[in-house]
């Protein structure tokens, strides 16, 4: 029998359209996988019923031969896209009991190819947080986590990158709003790719802050990113932000030997970075070289301010995009008398530390008289951001940089000290700032025998050389998967 | 208003005017007025999580529309702004509003006064944003409801420069406003249904000193309210100054029952509303070619109009800018002239302004409601032209037809009101008259001329004021002369 619990994207796909697996078999194989691996807390729901159904149908279809790009494929979702009629919590207390009446937009591209809701994952509440311990539902674990140690997947996407790692999900969305899918991915040495802003659309996906967030693929393999990009992607009328652009082909266009330029921001290669990340970089550097890729320093010059930008604009933004769980309409309500006291209570219940200090911050530099100390500065900051890498990239393809300062670290050991887990998206949040597409791909272990991601960044929406950049690293790098 | 000669009033106003569109600002729902609650309510309305706004174009272009017709910048870059903050029928927990970057900037509108002059009040900017819900408290006592209805229905608000500096412009500036919005279709003007609304910014001074300050008063729902609103505040804020104090910044709400303004809301209250840029919506691009095909299209507005109709028509300033005061009354002039083009236009207008709007008045209707429709007064006024009824008798006639709704002809041939024109006939009438009043006739003729109107009483008595008066009173003087 055909090993499923290693298998990806692509293959499943082979051996469901070769009849040499069903798709049910596939979708209760990885329930059962998932219900006997529940240390891992990866997941918040199962749609084990429903999922089960749907993958009769996907049979079906495969046996008329009228499947679709991902027919019967079982995948698992972020517990911040709203899936109709199945839980959606945003993994807090105050969306505990949800159930959407609608469908988010990149979640029905994924059914209406064929794939299948295996179940609803982890994450941190509202996607505030890089360990994925800000969760209502307790943290998830890092699969590679050992000898009693309890290691953070990362966050906020850190259920479905679990999930992968885990192999108890062939692949999984996450969304991503200063390194959400980028950071776990390293974390967890799975494939994670941040989309270009407006790539994919945010309609129905819960809002954290709106000019960052963006959806992408985690999955075991580049292919299997591009697969799901591929399906994912679209201009949406639904959500202005979105991009109208052409259908993207990038899975077929995928090319490993292209020749690119790769550029290394010299401000990225400070003196606080952890030694053995170094020796990774230098590695990754020396497989593009051997790749007859050129590779040449660069200026970043605004690098030390985007740490403080991103964490002001995007709880900025969060404070306005949360005011609207009031307890009145749907999800948590704590009743009174009085609409303040109303409010008070059910925001203060609902609610966890982390998300609190978020719309804090976010209310206080919006707030008459730090405005333009914060906010407005933050703005101009982010322009001057942009410009940075706009002007980088006249000169190369692509930026080659870690995904994050360390490896994972152990449960509990930086959740009381918000700026030192701040500084986990030193590296993510700036191109986060710039909207741009970037991709986190395993390179190795580190001595602590954790894996480490390194970051291929891309111009606008040119996910096809983030892609390619990624490709030499996955195939030079040779990572081996946990089994 | 009252104005003591030295004390100036500084008014600027604020007008909320629901923008006539099929749907709302950002989402696909309905905008029906009195409909069930609730029914009228999409996603995004609500607020689910995870919804966004997509602007609607339609509604672009009525404030582009609105901007042209008060002769205003329309901006080609503009941007919505969040306005934070809680309220239960605020499903958002932020209204999205135009701060820094309206979509309309400065222009202006000139209004008529009634002693003749006209005065021109500058528009400070126009901007769109999404009107809130509906709480409603007098189901239970115990209980508040929520009715998302007009939750997310777009809204411009239209801001006026501080020009205004009594009750009457600022009454005669509010209808002008809702004439122009009326009379390109982007406001159906309807202050009782809530579509229009004002706020009134006021502050007193006394002339040549530094302004005062200002307070400013919310839910102004009427024209009479505006006037009632202002002279309240005119007088509170003077007793507060004559007697040494300071009026305080504040916003206040005008009770219509008690006819006063009292405090809204206390300092300490007051909200940081933390405007930004929302980040759902890109900055809205208008195109110049779209702003100048809606200037090609825009409908004809009431200053123009009045020019035509002074020009054309020859009627008074006065008049037409009462007939262009709104655009039914308008419409309904231009239909009778158009009936009959021999019809005189001073005489329609005469009609409209004086009868006609009596009687509307005195019963509560609006034009576009009157009992006499345009073709009917046409044609009673084609009665009077050729003679077939008197001026005086037509009077009745049109009470007649106000009541009863029937037509001129019909009463007049019921009523045996049609004149009598026939010289023979009039002279046997006066022969009859003068015989039955010998005495009389002799008095007359020695002097006592007043007896004149006597006769012409009679003769019309005997008619019932049917006869021709012109020709009655000429006759009358031939017979007596002899």
């Amino acid at each position: 029998m055909t090993d499923l619990k290693n298998i990806n994207i692509e293959k499943s796909l082979e051996l469901l359209k070769g009849k040499k697996i069903s798709s049910k078999e596939l979708v209760s194989f990885y329930l059962k996988e998932a219900e006997s691996n529940k240390e891992l807390n990866a997941y918040i729901s199962l749609n084990s019923e429903n999922a089960i159904k749907l993958s009769e149908e996907s049979d079906k279809r495969i046996s008329k031969n009228t499947t679709r790009p991902l027919e019967g494929v079982p995948l698992a979702i972020k517990d911040l896209f709203c899936t109709k009629d199945v839980l959606t919590t945003a993994a807090s207390k105050m969306l505990n009991n949800f159930k959407p009446t609608y469908e988010s937009t990149v979640t029905q591209k994924l059914w209406d190819a064929g794939a299948i809701l295996l179940g609803k994952t982890n994450l941190d509440e509202f996607a505030m947080g890089s360990s994925n311990e800000t969760s209502f539902f307790g943290p998830s674990i890092n699969p590679w986590s050992k000898d009693k140690k309890k290691y953070v997947p990362g966050g906020s996407s850190g259920g479905s990158a679990s999930a992968v790692s885990g192999n108890i999900a062939i692949a999984a969305t996450g969304t991503d709003t200063g390194g959400s899918i980028r950071q776990p991915a390293s974390y967890c040495g799975i494939v994670g790719l941040k989309p270009t802003y407006g790539r994919c659309s945010r309609w129905g996906i819960v809002s954290f802050a709106s000019s960052l967030d963006q959806a992408g693929p985690m999955t075991k393999t580049v292919n299997d990113a591009a697969i799901m990009l591929d399906v994912m992607a679209g201009y949406d009328e639904k959500d202005s932000t979105s991009a109208d652009l052409e259908k993207t082909n990038f899975y077929k266009n995928l090319k490993n030997n292209k020749k690119l330029k790769i550029g290394i921001p010299k401000q990225y290669k400070n003196d606080q970075l952890n030694k053995e990340i170094i020796k990774f970089w230098e590695l990754g550097i020396e497989f593009f070289k051997k790749n007859n890729c050129e590779v040449v320093e660069i200026d970043l010059p605004h690098t030390e301010y985007a740490l403080a930008t991103y964490y002001i604009i995007s709880s900025a933004e969060a404070s306005s995009n949360l005011a609207r769980y009031d307890g009145v309409r749907y999800g948590l309500r704590k009743n009174s008398n009085d609409i303040n006291d109303l409010y008070e209570q059910t925001r203060t219940d609902g609610f966890g530390d982390e998300v609190k200090r978020r719309i804090m911050i976010g209310t206080y530099v919006l707030s008459t008289g730090y405005y333009d100390a914060y906010y407005l500065k933050a703005q101009k900051v982010r322009s001057k951001i942009i410009d940075d890498f706009k002007k980088v990239f006249e000169k190369v393809d692509v930026i080659f940089t870690p995904t994050a300062p360390s490896d994972a670290f152990e449960q509990g050991s930086k959740i009381d000290d918000p700026i030192q887990m701040y500084l986990n998206d030193v590296f993510t949040a700036p191109v986060s700032l710039a909207g741009l597409p970037a991709i986190s791909v395993p390179i190795g272990l580190s001595s602590n025998n954790l894996p480490l991601g390194f970051q291929i960044i891309g111009k606008r929406f040119d996910e096809e050389s983030v892609f390619s950049a990624a490709k030499i690293i996955e195939q030079n790098a040779n990572f081996k998967k946990r089994e | 208003m009252e104005n003591s000669s030295n004390w100036e009033t500084i008014i600027g106003l604020e007008v909320h005017a629901q923008i006539i569109s099929k749907s709302k600002l950002f989402s696909g729902a309905s905008t029906n007025f009195g409909s069930e609650p609730n029914t009228q309510v999409s996603l995004v309305d609500a607020a689910m999580p995870g919804m966004l706004p997509v602007i609607n174009k339609d509604c672009v272009k009525q404030a582009i529309k609105t901007g042209l017709g008060l002769n205003a910048q329309i901006n080609q870059r503009s941007v919505f702004d969040r306005k934070n903050y809680f309220y239960p029928d605020l499903p958002q927990g932020y209204q999205i509003s135009q701060f820094t970057k309206p979509i309309v900037g400065k222009g202006s509108i000139e209004i008529d006064l009634k002693d003749g002059s006209s005065k021109k009040i500058g528009i400070t900017r126009l901007h769109l944003e999404q009107d809130a819900g509906k709480s409603v408290h007098d189901i239970e006592p115990s209980k508040s409801y929520i009715d998302l209805n007009r939750s997310g229905v777009a809204l411009m608000e239209i801001v006026s420069e501080p020009d205004i500096r009594s009750a009457e412009e600022a009454q005669e500036y509010v209808k002008k406003l809702r004439s122009i919005l009326r009379y390109i279709g982007t406001c159906d003007g309807n202050m009782e249904e809530g579509s229009l609304r004002c706020d009134v910014n006021i502050s007193i001074r006394k002339k040549g000193e530094e302004l005062g300050t200002r307070a400013e008063i919310k839910n102004v729902n009427s024209i009479k309210s505006i006037g009632q609103a202002i002279d309240y505040e005119f007088k509170r804020q003077k007793e507060i100054i004559n007697s040494g104090g300071k009026v305080d910044q504040e916003t206040r709400l005008f009770d219509e029952k008690k006819v006063e303004t009292r405090p809204m809301r206390s300092k300490e209250e007051a909200h940081d509303y933390r405007y930004f840029p929302d980040p759902d919506l890109p900055p809205l691009e208008i195109k110049n070619d779209w702003i100048e095909e809606i200037k090609k299209n825009l409908p004809e507005l009431p200053d123009t109009k009045k020019e035509n109709l002074i020009n054309q028509y020859k009627i008074s300033s006065y008049d037409a800018s009462i007939l262009i005061s709104d655009k039914n009354n308008v419409e309904f002039f231009d239909k009778i002239i158009s009936q009959n083009t021999k019809r005189n236009p001073k005489n329609v207008a005469n009609w409209i302004i004086g009868e006609l709007f009596a009687l509307l008045n005195k019963n509560n209707l609006e034009i576009k409601n009157s009992p006499i429709k345009a073709e009917d007064l046409g044609e009673l006024i084609d009665f009077i032209e050729d003679q077939t009824i008197s001026g005086k008798i037509a009077k009745n006639v049109f009470e007649e037809m106000f009541k009863s709704k029937k037509k001129a002809k019909d009463i007049i041939d019921k009523k045996g009101l049609k004149q009598i024109t026939n010289i023979r006939e009039i002279e046997s009438l006066i022969d009859k008259v003068l015989n039955n009043n010998k005495d009389k006739v002799d008095e007359y003729k020695s002097g006592k001329e007043k007896l004149f109107g006597y006769f012409v009483g009679q003769v019309m008595q005997e008619t019932k004021g049917t006869a021709n008066p012109g020709m009655v009173n000429e006759i009358l003087k031939k017979k007596l002369a002899n």
